[in-house]
């Protein structure tokens, strides 16, 4: 018998499993015609009032939908529930960030096909986030005014693997000095040309220009899969 | 931190590529990182000792290449390093560009087996 070489070749992403959970997911999403968008930022930068705004704005016009994922509790969900869309909180316990298969799981239940709209709220985490996905469209980053201009230096990679940043609480901007230009400088120096939305979940500031783009994409993307709904 | 867990997602493919070919042990993994894995060297290096213990892997060395980011430079049309992780932009003529090519890498490239 001829023995196995010792040094063997192989290749092989370690996230492989959560990728290829991902790669199906998103092709669900694209075969029901949902945008598939989620959320990452740090702790407390407003992801939750930001989509609680949104779900409101955008339901009953649209199927919408969320799954929330936090450490602990379900106060997430209780909050975003009052927008009357459904909700599903998902308890990641000790883990810091979601996984394609923890997306899957809360996804039992729905019939993708009512919806057009399904956002995905991440742990509040900066980084490890930035390592899974979830087989959503777009990824959004979230920094609010309160947080520093130079989040996106600090954390670079969370922001190269996002698709959109949104500046929130912008009626903070005045009182706490927010550098604007300094902010959207080291957004772009991380990720050059990325779309940058500022807006105010409180006030509604700025949340039009970001709905106009949200429903343009939802549009794109239906007419590239060739969904008709 | 979730290191731990993609130390333990090493430690799982290490050992199903192992019984694959019928070897009773791995002596070292070999993985690629680049640098918008998301995952810190460091971390995954102390983790991956913790993951190894009471698997067949106990024991075994992780040798991690740090790899760089690279660029496609729209201007240069060329593949280009960058000026920094900070800073996106091709590192000959400095035009920003968010084409990357490499730099995400989290991959398991070669093993050595116990024979």
């Amino acid at each position: 018998m001829i023995p196995e070489p010792r040094l063997v070749e192989v290749r092989k992403n370690v996230l492989k499993q959560n990728d290829v959970l991902a790669r199906a997911l998103r092709e669900r999403f694209r075969e029901a015609g949902v945008l598939a968008v989620s959320l990452v930022s740090s702790p407390g930068s407003g992801k939750t009032a930001f989509l609680e705004k949104t779900l409101r704005l955008l339901h009953p016009r649209y199927g919408v939908a969320a799954l929330v994922g936090d450490l602990a509790t379900e106060n997430d969900a209780a909050r975003l529930a009052r927008s009357q869309a459904p909700v599903k909180q998902i308890i990641t316990g000790t883990v810091c960030h979601l996984e394609a298969a923890m997306v899957q799981n809360a996804l039992n239940g729905w019939d993708l096909q009512e919806l057009d709209f399904l956002f995905i709220e991440n742990v509040g985490n900066l980084v490890c986030p930035s390592s899974y996905d979830l087989g959503e469209d777009l990824r959004f980053v979230l920094l609010s005014v309160t947080e520093g201009e130079d989040k996106p230096l600090k954390y670079p990679t969370i922001f190269n693997s996002a698709d959109v940043a949104v500046i929130t609480k912008s009626d903070l901007a005045n009182a706490v000095e927010f550098d604007e230009p300094a902010a959207r400088r080291n957004i772009q120096a991380v990720r050059p040309g990325m779309e940058v939305f500022k807006l105010s979940a409180k006030t509604g500031e700025g949340m039009t220009a970001y709905l106009e783009f949200l429903e343009g994409r939802r549009v794109r993307s239906r007419t590239a899969a060739g969904v008709s709904k | 931190m979730h290191e731990l867990s993609i130390a333990m997602s090493i430690v799982d493919l290490a050992r199903e590529e192992a019984e694959l070919r019928g070897s009773p042990g791995v002596d070292v993994v070999y993985l690629k990182l680049g640098p918008l894995s998301g995952v810190v060297k460091e971390a995954l290096l102390f983790s991956y000792e913790i993951a190894c213990q009471q698997t067949p892997l106990e024991g075994s060395r992780l040798l991690i290449e740090e790899v760089p980011i690279i660029v496609n430079c729209p201007a240069c049309h060329e593949r280009r390093y960058v000026q920094s992780i900070q800073s996106l932009c091709c590192a000959e003529c400095g035009t920003p560009t968010p084409e990357i090519l490499e730099g995400r890498e989290l991959m398991v490239t070669a093993l050595e087996l116990r024979q």
